[in-house]
């Protein structure tokens, strides 16, 4: 939990801070003068709670943790401690996967929620700092479209991330036979496999969810 | 007794068991040797469940192991030990947590209970005073002691090494050497050696196979030109 979770938030930290200024600055340039000025708070806001913060947090963690973790358990491999665990009758897959999935489920929406606040936090400073959007009417533009479905559809898919990023770590981790060599491979396939299936089941969610 | 019915295995073209059979007694120590990459450790694997042959069956008093999918061999598990060539230590655990795993994760052992059996281990292989350690700053024959240690501390029946002394100095040679040789002796446990080692597989064995060609060969003396005539 504090390696997959408590160590990615200052990457998840840093990312947000541009999502949240970038976000701030194309959706003004995409709406401004053609709609009220609140619209780039409500912009942010929904853009932020239901797209930009699961995925780009995902990707984050899949790149640290499904990477990590498919090394490990690789190299566990490797070196045996897999098949010692085996003959100690410990199920292996059990416990050395469960722990795993269980910090990745739980950690990512929590990752998510603090990627949201500090987007959102940053994009309204920049907002009334440099776009002409004061505080108060960006505040109005997410409060008032504010749709509780957003906030926790964008948990929602924080969970499923969190376990496809952990279930592509330990299955590439455990396929790993031979050597170091394979190791690096299986953390390649890992994040790869990890990226795909989540834009996949990000289009999934949005068409299943999503789709007026 | 522990039977290996005519047991293949290969790794795309090359056959390294072919047809092995085997049959080891109950308090007996059989040595299985053979120059590094000649299937020695696979033969092992195989016996223990860990790696499924192409062909052939491994029994345990009668009762087949299992390498299904689902393979659930727990009852076979609580009766092995299995010295890694490597260790396989687990690299965040002290010394005497890898020692208590076994007992706490295996057989649910209570956690005090452990570390008191798991001390007691560590003494018996001459590695008492150093259970706070981590395996990273272990010499390769401390890591190898401790190996032993977690393998002997649920008691089992039998214990398979896997290339017990490789690397080892003459010192922590003789002394993994009489370890093997007492727990025989003094508990009646059932062993089974595989290493290139030809003085170890002497001063350990009651009974010494040679794998050659994929199949196991016995000898009733170990001469250093049949053991040469493998690499040939």
């Amino acid at each position: 939990m504090y390696v997959h979770g408590v160590g990615a938030l200052p990457v998840v930290i840093l990312a947000a801070v541009f999502v949240g200024l970038t976000t701030a600055v194309q959706t003004s340039y995409q709406l401004m003068g053609v709609v009220p000025k609140y619209f780039v708070g409500m912009g942010v806001g929904r853009l932020v709670l239901i797209e930009l913060a699961p995925v780009f947090t995902a990707f984050i963690v899949a790149g640290r943790s499904a990477s990590s973790m498919a090394a490990e358990l690789g190299a566990m491999r490797v070196s045996e401690q897999v098949d010692a665990l085996t003959v100690m009758a410990v199920n292996p897959h059990r416990y050395l996967c469960l722990p795993r999935i269980a910090a990745l489920v739980l950690s990512l929406p929590v990752l998510v929620v603090v990627m949201e606040l500090v987007a959102v936090g940053v994009a309204l400073v920049i907002s009334a700092a440099a776009l002409d959007v004061s505080a108060y009417t960006f505040r109005y533009g997410i409060t008032h479209f504010f749709i509780a479905r957003d906030f926790f559809g964008g948990l929602g898919k924080a969970l499923l991330f969190g376990l496809v990023i952990a279930a592509n770590g330990c299955y590439f981790g455990f396929s790993v036979e031979g050597g170091s060599e394979e190791v690096g491979r299986a953390t390649t396939r890992a994040v790869v496999t990890s990226a795909a299936m989540i834009l996949g089941f990000n289009f999934l969610v949005a068409f299943l969810f999503f789709n007026a | 007794m522990i039977s290996v019915e005519r047991v293949s295995k290969r790794f795309g073209r090359k056959v390294v068991l072919d047809g092995v059979d085997l049959e080891v007694a109950d308090r007996e120590v059989v040595v299985i040797l053979g120059p590094s990459g000649i299937g020695k450790t696979v033969l092992l694997k195989i016996m223990a469940g860990l790696l499924a042959p192409d062909r052939g069956r491994v029994r345990y008093d009668g009762i087949g192991l299992d390498y299904g999918l689902l393979a659930d061999n727990r009852a076979l598990y609580s009766g092995l030990g299995y010295v890694f060539q490597g260790g396989a230590l687990f690299d965040s655990m002290t010394v005497l947590d890898n020692v208590a795993l076994p007992l706490v994760e295996g057989i649910r052992v209570r956690p005090a209970e452990a570390r008191v059996r798991a001390q007691a281990a560590l003494a018996r292989v001459g590695m008492g005073g150093e259970e706070a350690l981590y395996p990273r700053e272990l010499s390769g024959g401390m890591t190898r002691l401790v190996a032993i240690a977690r393998a002997l501390v649920a008691e089992p029946r039998h214990v398979f090494y896997d290339e017990p002394t490789g690397g080892l100095d003459p010192v922590m040679r003789d002394r993994v050497c009489e370890l093997i040789a007492g727990l025989r002796d003094r508990e009646g446990r059932t062993e089974l050696v595989v290493t290139h080692d030809l003085a170890a597989a002497e001063s350990v064995a009651d009974r010494i196979l040679m794998l050659r060609q994929g199949r196991l060969i016995a000898l009733e003396a170990v001469r250093k030109e049949d053991y040469a005539a493998q690499d040939s």
